[in-house]
């Protein structure tokens, strides 16, 4: 049975397009600027390729997997960067105390817990500049698995990363949460 | 046998975590809780640690169903890039 050709018509992406691919790019970076350029990048690589473009996937399906290279190359980007703020560590990394926790990063008791309500909007400010200042690398992984609660397999086939790197990252930037949360709300 | 049993606070804390998303399997879920009769920090970071993903889940809920659009005037401007790129 003889299937339809689909044919590309750039002028009508930004209407049927363009939220679409914005939406999915903010839920993954949560940078409405970044998302912007992305989108702008994602639509420029499209007309490039436009040729490639063989007709048997839906526009934005073809479209939606151009914009997923922009987010790899994104983390790519981003986890190659040196000199940013890097994780601080919260266990030895080596010598015979491999493995246990760093005297200054134990986790205290929080005495104020119970005093201090959930449904608080200062609570939920204070947890947002917490995940702000992790290095953007660990924020990004954090918010896929937490926060937008995508499945493990998904982000580390999107990302290109294995479960192992997850499972670190995802370690490194709750312990961080933990102990940021820890000075600025818990024991503050 | 024993020495397959025994984990480090950091090792244990990432099955901590990751028994936060219910992604541990059973033979960490061992691993873990035998760490919990020698050490007492691991114990609180674990007691922390769901009290935390309660703060998570309450700002998950919150995001997840916002969904965000391109403004009027960005997709005016997009649509004169592709045109000037078109040309």
């Amino acid at each position: 049975m003889l299937q339809e050709k689909i044919i590309l018509n750039p002028d009508k992406w930004i209407d049927n397009y363009a939220d679409y691919l914005f939406n999915y790019a903010v839920v993954r970076v949560n940078d409405s600027d970044l998302s912007k350029d992305l989108v702008q990048d994602t639509f420029f690589a499209g007309l490039k390729s436009a040729k490639n473009f063989q007709g048997k996937a839906s526009e934005r399906t073809w479209l939606v997997s151009i914009l997923k290279r922009k987010v790899i190359d994104h983390y790519r980007k981003i986890n190659s960067k040196k000199g940013q703020a890097e994780v601080r560590m919260s266990f030895y990394n080596d010598g015979e105390n491999e493995g246990s926790w760093i005297e200054e990063r134990v986790p205290q008791s929080w005495d104020n817990a119970s005093e201090k309500a959930i449904e608080n909007q200062e609570l939920k400010t204070q947890l947002d500049n917490c995940i702000d200042n992790l290095p953007e690398k660990y924020a990004l992984v954090f918010r896929m698995k937490t926060i937008q609660e995508f499945e493990t397999e998904e982000i580390c086939k999107e990302l290109d990363i294995t479960a192992s790197n997850l499972w670190v990252i995802i370690h490194r930037a709750r312990t961080q949460l933990r102990k940021c949360m820890e000075d600025n709300w818990f024991n503050n | 046998m024993l020495k397959k049993l025994h984990i480090t606070c950091n090792e244990a804390t990432t099955i901590c975590d990751k028994s936060q998303y219910k992604e541990a399997s059973f033979f960490e879920k061992i691993k873990l809780t035998l760490h919990f009769l020698g050490c007492k920090i691991c114990k609180l970071y674990t007691r922390q640690n769901k009290r935390m993903s309660g703060l998570y889940k309450d700002k998950s809920a919150a995001c997840k169903n916002k969904i965000n659009y391109l403004s009027q005037t960005d997709k005016e401007v997009l649509k004169k890039q592709i045109k000037e790129f078109k040309v």
